[in-house]
């Protein structure tokens, strides 16, 4: 018996119960239309910084290269991180294979229809990946720049990925899922000879537009450009999250939200 | 795409609070949201008939207030109004400016209807 899910209402006092509000109520809420999501984020967020991993969402247009940026990492940085991968997709396997292939744990999740990962999949894919002894869990989302940045998912920092392809105004198209990043990586810079209409100055103006602070790294996973500074962001931010929680702090990603205030208004 | 999801979580959150408040008809829900949530609320208004059905929102209204887009700026300390893809500091023009408002999407109100009520209609 309790009073939130109504089983202390009985045949004998429903009339009573009923009756305990007069007129109309109004109560003020004040929470995240994405609470629930909000929720279990911080629970996921709570068993990373238990296994003092640091958790980064990689975000971007589908085919923009976050596989094989992921491909390229570990093969750098295995030997000296231990990495997990959580894959986002509508459907295959494809890319959890591919990561696999590189000897390091990955899952994946198939979304079906759903254009991006919420908090409770990523939950759920926890349950099947051993986080004990990680150092850096990556959660590749679905590709896409528009639903994604709106699910918090528990990580710790977000990457947004731009390749050269895709154009240098896609922060001013999408400002909410470039506005989200810790860091913005400009992908496949090996084209960049050959692409003039893409200028990394523009993408960075237009990121600063947004009012970002975000560090651009311009890079190639499979030319093996510009690399070195990518893996140095990730130790350095590996460093700090590691410091943070050993003063019993952690990181937020910019798609949290809080709640302010819970209260009740009878009328 | 995603506002179907965003309307469930919302009407999870309304049946929740209608349930503690033992109301069994909700008169309307009233939101706040600003042009950076990455929620669209014409969108938000097309879904909310569908993930209401059959629940105890499924008669109400949904209210929904637009946020302004205003930033305050770290090194001058003006708070202007921004743009969608522009959120420097309207003064000076500085990128190292915090979003005062326009990146919520918060439920503000509910308004709930009891059965006493409901009989007396």
């Amino acid at each position: 018996m309790c009073e939130t899910c109504g089983c202390n209402i009985t045949s004998g006092n429903q009339s009573i119960a009923q009756q305990v509000i007069k007129g109309t109520t109004a109560v003020t809420v004040l929470k995240n239309l994405l609470a629930k999501n909000d929720d279990q984020a911080a629970h996921n967020r709570q068993h990373f910084d238990k296994y003092r991993l640091l958790a980064i969402n990689l975000m971007s247009s589908p085919g923009s290269g976050k596989t094989a940026l992921l491909e390229a990492t570990i093969d750098a940085l295995s030997d000296k991180y231990r990495i997990g991968v959580i894959e986002g997709d509508l459907e295959t396997e494809n890319d959890a294979i591919r990561i696999r292939a590189k000897g390091v744990p990955a899952y994946q999740i198939t979304t079906g229809t759903a254009c991006h990962l919420d908090a409770h999949m990523v939950h759920d894919a926890l349950h099947h990946f051993p986080l004990d002894g990680l150092d850096l869990l990556f959660i590749e989302n679905v590709g896409n720049l528009v639903c994604p940045a709106s699910f918090n998912l528990g990580q710790h920092l977000n990457a947004t990925l731009l390749s050269v392809t895709e154009g240098d105004d896609k922060p001013v198209k999408y400002p909410v899922v470039f506005r989200a990043a810790n860091v913005v990586l400009v992908t496949k810079s090996d084209f960049l000879p050959v692409l003039e209409d893409f200028s990394v100055e523009r993408a960075e103006l237009n990121l600063r537009n947004l009012a970002s602070i975000a560090p651009v790294i311009q890079l190639s996973a499979r030319r093996n450009l510009g690399l070195q500074t990518w893996f140095d962001w990730l130790s350095n931010e590996l460093a700090k999250q590691r410091a943070r929680i050993s003063k019993g702090e952690s990181a937020r990603s910019k798609t949290q939200s809080d709640d302010v205030r819970l209260s009740l208004r009878s009328t | 795409m995603h506002e179907l999801s965003v309307c469930q979580s919302l009407i999870d959150q309304v049946e929740q609070i209608a349930l503690d408040h033992g109301s069994k008809c909700v008169a309307s829900v009233s939101l706040k949201v600003g042009p950076l949530s990455g929620v669209e609320p014409t969108l938000l208004q097309h879904a909310y008939p569908y993930a209401s059905a059959g629940t105890v929102a499924a008669e109400s209204k949904l209210v929904i207030e637009l946020a302004p887009l205003r930033v305050s700026c770290e090194v001058c300390g003006c708070e202007t109004e921004a743009q969608l893809n522009w959120l420097v500091c309207g003064a000076c023009g500085d990128c190292h400016t915090k979003l005062v408002s326009g990146d919520e999407m918060t439920l503000m109100r509910v308004e709930l209807i009891t059965l006493k009520d409901m009989n007396n209609v």
